[in-house]
């Protein structure tokens, strides 16, 4: 039987390659195999956006019977409905739809932000990008609306937002 | 059976054949195997403290966290850079063996019963293990930290507890200065929490095993070193955000979970995450074998000794003020804490089968398996072996089958755990007829009961009280550990043992028989 004192000679080389088997097991998976998040020749396009859509009535002026119901402290002469209009998204890319959706208002009166993050893998090269929102239910159709041709490089992302202080949809 | 026990039945087998050749190797003592709770302490000690030093050099400024990490893992690649190898490299092989340690601990059916506790706090630990590392990889602020940081944005954005989308943080023109710091502090919170969790994890073990022996620490260490000088760690571009990481040389122990997500969805990540988790917490309650009767205290034979105290690897018993003695105290079982195994039993200094009494009622004994009726069974049974040498063999239910062994001229006596067996039994059946004692059970590290082997080997060796009389001679005993599949391993000890007898002759080193004053006064 082999001796499993340290000192012997066997013992010790077969520590060593236990030990060796450990530490290649360790540095493979520690970078390998390369893991390809997106192919070469291809963009990203993230449209997202946290914006507060229309407030989905206007204020108006209270009955004199509704203030009468109030009481005297309360009787402020407009009622401002706190809902927000959710926002209707479409995207198009050369004229082909990308995507279509709503983001609805966050709250439980629904008087929050609407948000959207959504992410596209598309071709790099040259695209007609075209966005389309309606923040505002009391109006038809799209009342915000981008569209530019963009030159898109390999793994370049092109981040499409809306804000009222840019002046709505705009692309980055 | 059941499917998850002959899984495990399966795994286990393939896992003890390992662990043997692990021991053949490395000795029990230093088996990689048999201490990954321990390795993985350690490799937590190591990420801490070259932690420290990383931090001190970092400069967390948006610009400048990448560069500081670039100097010191270039320009300064002698200390910087070897400490921030070793630092991932630790932090890799937690998870290592985290994950071998909770395969082992599965296959040896380390889940149920009074061991639940130790299960279910160990799950939130592996999670934040990863919550650590993961961490760890934004603070590099290369393609990769980039990366894992949308992509766990992403992951965390599907649940509905942010106003504002996770992933916008990342956006271009949103980050500053102060996002870094945070994460410095993320990335040292987490793993105090971690080092909390752990502590939480180890409550109910005593001397729990959380720093592995010499050789082994010394051993990881200079693999760890060598690892980081021949494979040094090095980080992707400098982030950026108007680029999408390509393709990437990603630490796989750490953030597969990203890859998983875009392959399937958020949603599915969620569902495995959620499955995984709850299947660890719920293997608990499967149904499993009745739980076995707990140690008893018998008030009058206890004389407040703490071995059993000292010995139970559970931390089951407490010493009480004695009732009626002042200044002394009682041992008292914890019953959600003991584990049946009977080490007390064997700890106890009235176990001893010399009184003279009549019924042998011992300070904590196993109702299933009382030292009284081991000592009845062993007068009658030894007494009737026949031959040329006459071996008495003490064995372990959850070790090798020692009963196998049973023929004219050798008994066994099998006991819940060889940690039940008082060491003056040996002298006792030495004593009582048999030419030799054989004393088998689990290798060291497979115990069921973690210390049985352990204590029973330092009982027998004279280190460990109660311990086997000088007098008793070391010729005429043979420890013999051998796990559940290694049954030829124990029959060649055996043999071994029975030409090692034959050899020293009948009078040999031989105790004087010993009556019994009860035998002698009414036999």
């Amino acid at each position: 039987m082999v001796s499993k004192s340290p000192t012997n000679p066997a013992v010790l080389v077969a520590q060593a390659l236990f030990y060796g088997l450990f530490a290649v097991i360790i540095a493979i998976f520690s970078t390998w195999p390369d893991y390809t998040h997106l192919d070469p020749d291809r963009a990203l396009i993230k449209l997202s956006f946290s914006y507060h859509g229309e407030f989905v009535t206007e204020c108006r002026d209270r009955t004199p019977e509704e203030l009468a119901k109030l009481a005297p402290n309360m009787r402020a002469a407009k009622v401002c409905p706190r809902e927000r209009s959710p926002i209707t998204v479409k995207i198009d890319l050369d004229g082909q739809p990308l995507w279509e959706g709503v983001a609805t208002p966050a709250g439980l009166s629904k008087d929050g932000a609407s948000t959207l993050y959504k992410r596209f893998e598309v071709p790099a090269g040259e695209h007609l990008v075209s966005v389309k929102m309606n923040d505002n239910v009391r109006v038809q159709g799209f009342n915000l609306v981008k569209e530019e041709k963009m030159s898109l490089k390999p793994a370049q992302i092109l981040v499409v937002d809306v804000r009222k202080d840019h002046g709505g949809i705009f692309f980055e | 059976m059941r499917a998850d026990n002959s899984l495990r039945q399966g795994g286990f087998v393939l896992w003890q054949r390992v662990e043997a050749l692990f021991d053949a190797v490395f000795g029990a003592g230093s088996n990689p195997l048999r201490h990954l709770g321990a390795l993985g302490f350690y490799f937590v000690w190591i990420a801490l403290v070259t932690g420290i030093y990383l931090f001190i050099v970092l400069d967390t400024g948006i610009e400048d966290i990448h560069t500081s990490i670039e100097y010191y893992t270039h320009e300064q690649w002698w200390l910087g850079g070897i400490l921030r190898s070793l630092h991932r490299y630790s932090a890799d092989a937690l998870v290592l063996v985290m994950l071998l340690h909770l395969v082992r601990e599965f296959l040896y059916g380390r889940y149920h019963g009074f061991r639940w506790y130790s299960w279910v706090t160990g799950v939130p630990a592996l999670w934040l293990v990863y919550a650590s590392g993961i961490g760890g990889y934004w603070l590099v602020w290369d393609q990769l930290g980039l990366f894992s940081a949308i992509a766990s944005a992403e992951w965390f954005d599907w649940l509905p507890i942010f106003s504002d989308p996770a992933t916008r943080n990342f956006l271009p023109g949103v980050l500053n200065d102060r996002f870094f710091s945070l994460l410095v502090f993320l990335h040292i919170g987490i793993p105090l929490f971690l080092l909390l969790a752990l502590w939480v994890h180890i409550q109910r073990v005593s001397q729990a095993d959380v720093f592995p022996a010499r050789a082994l620490a010394l051993g990881s260490l200079v693999m760890l070193l060598a690892l980081s000088l021949i494979k040094p760690t090095v980080s992707h571009g400098k982030a950026d955000l108007s680029v999408v990481p390509s393709v990437l040389h990603i630490d796989w122990y750490y953030l597969f979970m990203h890859p998983l997500m875009y392959l399937t969805s958020p949603a599915a990540l969620w569902a495995m995450a959620g499955l995984f988790t709850l299947l660890l917490l719920a293997l608990p309650l499967l149904p499993r074998p009745k739980p076995q009767p707990i140690a008893v205290v018998n008030p009058p034979n206890c004389n407040g000794c703490r071995r059993c105290f000292a010995d139970c690897p559970y931390g089951a018993i407490a010493m009480l003020p004695h009732p009626d003695k002042p200044g002394h105290e009682l041992a008292r079982v914890l019953p959600e804490l003991c584990a049946s195994c009977g080490i007390c039993a064997g700890a106890c200094p009235s176990s001893t089968p010399f009184r003279s009494v009549d019924r042998l009622v011992t300070g904590i004994d196993m109702p299933q398996q009382p030292v009284g009726a081991l000592r009845e069974e062993m007068e009658h049974r030894i007494a009737a072996l026949a031959g040329p040498v006459k071996i008495a063999v003490f064995g372990c239910d959850c070790a090798a089958e020692a009963k196998q062994l049973e023929d004219s001229a050798t008994v066994v006596f099998s006991l819940m755990c060889t940690g039940l067996l008082p060491p003056s039994f040996v002298e006792y059946a030495l004593r009582g007829g048999a030419d030799g004692v054989l004393v088998t059970g689990c290798r060291e590290g497979s115990c069921a009961f973690r210390f049985g082997t352990r204590w029973t080997e330092e009982r027998l060796t004279r280190r460990r009280e109660p311990h086997l009389r000088p007098t008793v001679p070391g010729e005429r005993l043979r420890l013999a550990w051998a796990d559940s599949h290694e049954m030829s391993h124990l029959k060649a000890a055996l043999d071994d043992f029975r030409e090692h007898l034959q050899s020293l002759g009948a009078g040999e080193k031989r105790l004087p028989p010993y009556t019994p004053r009860r035998i002698a006064h009414h036999g």
